[in-house]
């Protein structure tokens, strides 16, 4: 039992750790190329649930929701951009951390206002609805689908990232943004471009969240600041360290929860365990950061002259 | 030694709003109670409260350029230093004060200590970090009411006096307010100051000098944590209350918020900050009933929007603004 338990939950782990990915890649780009700080990420994955619900409700397609929450948060993203940010990419972090909470609080009030406060039901798309057979054990088929989804994701990433003329463009960007310009790229549009390209992204997290979270409001927040973790474990900037970093994070947390009490339990006195384990389990990422940063205050795949190092 | 560090400009418009503030405050209460009006004294405590862990966050944000968005966690630790020991009984002030003390201290040396490795976008994501940490804790901690918080049997006593009264609690909050205000304005004039702003400034440059700023920020971080620990015992023993969702991670965006309203780097801004904000708070909700009934319990956009104007905007604060 124990085996196909750690299996499943790790499982789970790369589950979380790839949906950790999709927010961190936009997020950690937008901070290599602009050194925007954008704690509003968040509501940008709460933005793609309720678009991809309000889709699948409407026209019963899974596929049309993907495609509402991708695009939906992508526009928003485009519009954030365009008109209300564009003039604190210049500021220091400090200007930027304020607004950005400021346009949380306005997001989640938005929601609560559109789709009232309670959460909104999304559905586990039809072909998806079964389980699978690993190993012996069942597994759920959307949960792989998400992994599978993930890792394709993160795939195309690398390859537009470092194959295209538009990768190498972001690339040159987030070493040198000025350098760029003067070579006669529009790097107004190429900050655009990433940042359009990161709110999609976190759509898409959203959306294929949905179905396994309860969509409502403030529901990004408690992912912002994992995937802040993220991206700070796996270094600023850098899309192959929030990769890794995502995979551990989501498979450190996953498992902490699972087993740290049983851990503890046959470490301590029963009550003892009962008491610190779950805490210690939620405590754990944060302490694995703290770790990292002690040692390593750039992260352990910091990113050095290119956004993909 | 002089009371006073550097000559006061006391025609300045800052240093008159600044006493007409302060003198207002200190004739509150009795104003409330002519008029019957005792909510307003509780309101403005809490102002006071945040107005202290604001003054807190000011020394390290305003002055020393660390932008902190985990303080909340040091004002969650001073309310569950007053709420632990109460539920065993224990309701002197001066024991609870010492374990929020001693205890935030020995946090806020650890956290400081691997913080300050950092520095920029990746010092404010581990302070958050740490201070989500402390809240989980919080929430696990099933003796003492875990997600639920823990009420407070009784306010905090100090022998001679206890804050059992109202009005004894205002006043307490009022001369915390007073005293910080008075020792971070002479800790920044002082040649530790100067090394902190210094730091800010130019750290290469401060460290070319041969100021070790690693300790001095340390320094500046245990004490910022204090004064915000300090608030957190009083907000425990105004509200009878204390829950993790005093170190939530929007308390400390809000005690930024405070801060950048009032005026960075002015000593008495985060006042001026901690009474815009709160009053607007509390007046959102009403303002919103007599024009749109429906949506009396959607003031928050309004106020996220107007975080958002106020990052754009007001680069100096509100009292920042004010001549010198």
């Amino acid at each position: 039992m124990t085996t196909q338990l750690a299996l499943s939950q790790l499982l789970n782990g790369l589950q979380l750790g790839v949906l950790l990915f999709l927010l961190a890649a936009g997020l950690t780009l937008v901070f290599g190329i602009m050194s925007f700080v954008n704690l509003a990420h968040g509501s940008l994955y709460m933005l793609g649930a309720y678009f991809g619900a309000a889709a699948f409700a409407h026209t019963d397609s899974f596929l049309l929701a993907l495609v509402a929450a991708v695009v939906g948060a992508g526009l928003v993203g485009l519009l954030l951009d365009r008109f209300a940010l564009t003039t604190l990419y210049q500021r220091d972090h400090l200007d930027q951390v304020l607004a950005t909470f400021g346009l949380i609080l306005f997001f989640n009030e938005l929601i609560r206002i559109i789709w009232g406060p309670s959460s909104v039901f999304m559905q586990v798309p039809q072909a998806l609805s079964s389980t699978v057979d690993i190993f012996g054990f069942t597994y759920p088929s959307y949960r792989l689908a998400i992994i599978g989804a993930g890792i394709a994701v993160a795939l195309g990433l690398y390859l537009l990232i470092q194959k295209t003329r538009v990768g190498m463009l972001i690339r040159a960007g987030a070493t040198n943004a000025n350098m760029v310009a003067a070579l006669g790229i529009n790097i107004k549009w190429l900050n655009t471009l990433v940042f359009a390209l990161g709110a999609a992204l976190a759509g898409l997290a959203g959306v294929m969240a949905g179905p396994i979270v309860s969509v409502q409001p403030g529901m990004g927040e408690p992912v912002l600041i994992l995937t802040l973790v993220v991206i700070i474990i796996g270094g600023l900037g850098s899309i192959r360290g929030a990769f890794l970093a995502a995979l551990i994070v989501g498979v450190v947390d996953t498992l902490g929860r699972a087993f740290m009490p049983t851990i503890m339990r046959t470490l301590f006195e029963r009550s003892t365990a009962d008491a610190a384990g779950p805490a210690l389990a939620s405590m754990l990422i944060y302490l694995f950061m703290a770790v990292v940063l002690a040692v390593k205050p750039q992260g352990l795949f910091p990113a050095s002259t290119s956004v993909t190092r | 030694m002089k009371f006073f560090p550097q000559p006061i400009a006391w025609t300045s418009p800052r240093a008159i709003t600044a006493i007409i503030v302060l003198a207002m405050l200190a004739v509150l209460p009795v104003i409330a109670s002519a008029f019957d009006a005792s909510y307003y004294v509780s309101l403005t405590t809490r102002v006071l409260i945040y107005a202290l862990a604001a003054i807190g966050l000011n020394l390290i944000l305003g002055f020393g350029g660390m932008v902190s968005l985990g303080h909340a966690m040091y004002v969650l630790l001073g309310a569950y230093a007053v709420a632990i020991p109460a539920s065993h009984g224990i309701t002197s002030g001066f024991t609870q004060l010492a374990i929020a003390i001693s205890s935030t201290a020995l946090l806020a040396a650890g956290v400081g200590a691997v913080s300050l490795r950092t520095t920029g976008i990746a010092f404010i994501m581990i302070t958050l970090a740490f201070a989500q940490m402390l809240f989980f804790g919080a929430v696990s901690l099933k003796d003492y009411g875990g997600d639920d918080g823990l009420t407070v049997a009784a306010r905090s006593s100090f022998g001679l006096f206890d804050f059992s009264n109202n009005v004894t609690l205002y006043y307490a909050a009022f001369i915390a307010v007073l005293v910080a205000l008075y020792l971070s304005w002479r800790a920044v004039l002082s040649p530790f100051g100067l090394v902190l702003r210094g730091s800010k400034a130019n750290p290469r440059r401060a460290i070319a000098l041969g100021h070790p700023i690693f300790q001095y920020q340390l320094v500046a971080y245990i004490a910022s944590a204090i004064v915000c620990a300090v608030a957190g015992v009083l907000l425990a023993n105004l509200t009878l209350f204390a829950s993790p969702s005093y170190g939530a991670w929007t308390v400390s965006g809000e005690l930024i918020v405070i801060v950048i309203l009032g005026g960075l780097g002015t000593v008495f801004g985060p006042v001026v900050g901690a009474i815009i904000l709160l009053a607007l708070e509390e007046a959102l909700p009403t303002l919103i009933e007599h024009v749109l009934p429906d949506y009396k319990s959607n003031w928050m956009l309004l106020l996220g929007l107007f975080i958002f104007v106020v990052a754009l905007v007001l680069k100096r604060g509100v009292f920042g603004s004010l001549k010198r």
